[in-house]
């Protein structure tokens, strides 16, 4: 057996392997139990939901108001009365500002990858599907993004633009649409070549059934595992970007941007100037091991 | 070989055209035109056109476009707005400290990687595997800024053992091969260290477990090879796509060491790439996103050219 040359993708090379058909109603039933008996999946599924509800949830909970200074309450120790886990550097609360932050460092992780994976999957299956000249001009341009690795392009582009989430917004879409975009076109390319899309079209299936059917069925699943194995390095990326200072703009909670601004506190207080990279390494870590637990449920191969 | 390598190269001009076409569309992306965004507000207009019309920005886009290619194919890279020297001068010197740091941080890296990687692929116990795919995780999941900044709290801050910041002592500004100047790299290094760490060790343990179960390594055993004899066989099976990922992880820790290089103020070129960004210095953000774009090329391209001549069944259209 031959060697494969790897595909070169953001992180890890993954070559995404079609599994078997997979439009019949028993797969999705099989795979949310093999993830219902993965206790994994399970914890850090729950995880991110709590994150996810207390962040959406925030206004509600009876928290200190995040956006409130004060000159004489700066940097409190964690377990102080009042202050669960102490004051920042302008003596915000720091609970407050650690729940209300993940309203915007998940939102900027994750809507990259949402957007990416709408554009990327058409771009992808297109130029999988339609083969010839259409996927030589857009998997050609996709080369282009390839020659930058994906930091830099990140960086560069929003760093032009200015800062601003929006910015931050458009500047990770644009780095996630190549490679979502690689993967569905050789997960695409290999379907194309199976025999059934060849009987559905030899039994009169039109090319529009044809892509919506047999295509889009066995190809999501594998674009899918692949684009929730994104979000961690998205929200890396996009707390990154922050606390370089080009993204969110101060005052707003985002736990990048935190990051940044107590590093002028690391000599009086340090575990708290750490804090709001626990939060981030607490969501990207469950991101992840929710995505492995994911491909392994879906049987995509790594 | 040869001949696929001046292929490859040839291949590369499109996309280095397009790569260069995106280099220049930065500056254009930028709200405003470059010259106003960093003159003083109440500069006349005169100054504002005459300094337009020197940097050639009042030409038309796509003449401006053909002239910064000549030029700079000529390896003429502008000239800093922010400080007025040669952009390829002030690219040039940090990108080799740039490089120090990655070599260093790859080093590491690769070493810990395979050494893991086979470990956990070999092992028989479950403990070990779990060890090490806790560790491979850590790697690709931890915010590495965070854990730069978690590394100079405990060791600069609480413990004093090692300093927080900058490349040497004395406000150093390059390189040297002594004490002072490497304990100032202990840090950075083994935060630039931590993804390609993660991300190699997934990669090499699951290519050698995959090679472990194919035939031929029964072949070998019932052949009456000792362990050590097959684990040769089963690392030059893996080596090819251990390579291209290798090269992958390389050049993006190049170009993905600006975090890093941010928090230790080590002056390399995502440490330059910063300022240039907040100092709304274009001609510095082009010329290092264009070097960079440009090693990392050269690298993927080598690393291919690398990977035909490890494993010839590679074949390549």
């Amino acid at each position: 057996m031959a060697i494969q040359s790897p595909s070169l993708e953001i992180g890890a090379g993954v070559g995404v392997a079609v599994g078997p058909v997979v439009v019949a109603r028993g797969y999705w039933q099989s795979v949310s139990r093999r993830l219902r008996r993965d206790p994994v999946t399970l914890i850090c599924g729950i995880i991110l939901l709590l994150i996810v509800a207390s962040a959406l949830t925030a206004p509600w909970l009876g928290l200190a108001d995040p956006y409130k200074t004060s000159m004489i309450r700066r940097l409190y120790p964690i377990g102080s009365p009042n202050y669960l886990l102490g004051t920042d550097e302008l003596g915000r609360d720091m609970f407050s500002r650690l729940i209300y932050g993940g309203r915007l460092s998940l939102f900027m992780g994750v809507m990259p990858v949402v957007c990416a994976l709408l554009i990327g999957a058409t771009l992808g299956i297109t130029a999988g599907f339609m083969g010839g000249r259409v996927n030589m001009a857009i998997m050609r341009v996709m080369d282009v993004f390839y020659a930058f690795p994906s930091v830099l392009l990140a960086i560069s582009l929003s760093g032009a633009m200015g800062a601003g989430a929006e910015n931050t917004l458009l500047a990770l879409t644009i780095v996630f649409i190549p490679p979502v975009c690689r993967v569905s076109e050789s997960v695409t390319t290999q379907v194309r070549g199976f025999d059934f899309v060849e009987a559905a079209r030899a039994s009169g299936a039109g090319t529009f059934t044809i892509v919506r059917v047999h295509v889009l069925g066995n190809v999501l699943g594998p674009i899918l595992v692949y684009a929730t194995s994104l979000i961690s390095v998205a929200i890396i990326l996009a707390a990154g970007l922050s606390f370089l200072g080009l993204g969110v703009k101060p005052p707003e909670p985002e736990w990048g941007l935190m990051l940044n601004t107590l590093r002028q506190a690391i000599y009086v207080n340090p575990v708290l100037a750490a804090l709001p990279g626990v939060m981030i390494f607490i969501t990207s870590i469950c991101f992840n091991l929710m995505s492995d637990g994911l491909r392994a449920a879906m049987d995509v191969k790594a | 070989m040869l001949l696929y390598a001046l292929r490859r190269l040839i291949y590369l001009v499109p996309v280095a055209f397009g790569v260069s076409l995106l280099v220049f569309a930065l500056v254009h992306l930028a709200p405003g035109d470059p010259i106003s965004a960093i003159v003083p507000p109440d500069t006349p207009k005169e100054v504002i056109d005459k300094l337009k019309e020197y940097y050639g920005f009042d030409k038309p886009l796509p003449v401006q476009y053909v002239r910064w290619l000549l030029v700079t194919l000529s390896g003429d890279f502008g000239t800093s707005i922010g400080t007025g020297r040669p952009v390829a001068q002030e690219v040039g010197s940090a990108f080799g400290n740039t490089l120090i740091l990655a070599i260093s941080a790859c080093l590491l890296a690769f070493t810990l990687a395979i050494v893991l990687g086979t470990t956990a692929a070999y092992a028989k116990s479950r403990a070990v595997d779990r060890l090490v795919t806790s560790i491979a995780l850590f790697g690709v999941s931890v915010p590495h800024f965070w854990l730069a900044i978690v590394l100079v709290i405990i060791f600069s801050v609480e413990l004093g053992m090692l300093p927080p910041m900058g490349i040497g002592p004395e406000n150093a500004t390059s390189w040297r091969l002594d004490w002072p100047h490497i304990r100032h790299m202990i840090l950075p290094t083994i935060a630039l260290s931590v993804i390609p760490l993660g991300v190699m060790t997934r990669t090499v343990r699951s290519t050698i477990k995959e090679i472990l179960s194919m035939e031929f390594v029964t072949a070998l055993q019932a052949k009456g090879m000792n362990d050590r004899q097959i684990l040769l066989h089963v690392l030059k099976n893996a080596a090819p796509v251990c390579l291209a990922v290798m090269g992958l992880q390389a050049g993006n820790l190049i170009g993905g060491s600006i975090l890093i290089e941010t928090v230790f103020s080590w002056p390399g070129t995502g440490f330059l790439l910063n300022s240039a960004i907040f100092r709304r210095d274009l001609p510095i953000l082009q010329g290092t996103t264009l070097v960079l774009a440009f090693f990392f090329m050269m690298l993927n391209l080598t690393v291919d050219v690398i990977q035909t001549f490890v494993d010839p069944r590679i074949k390549r259209a």
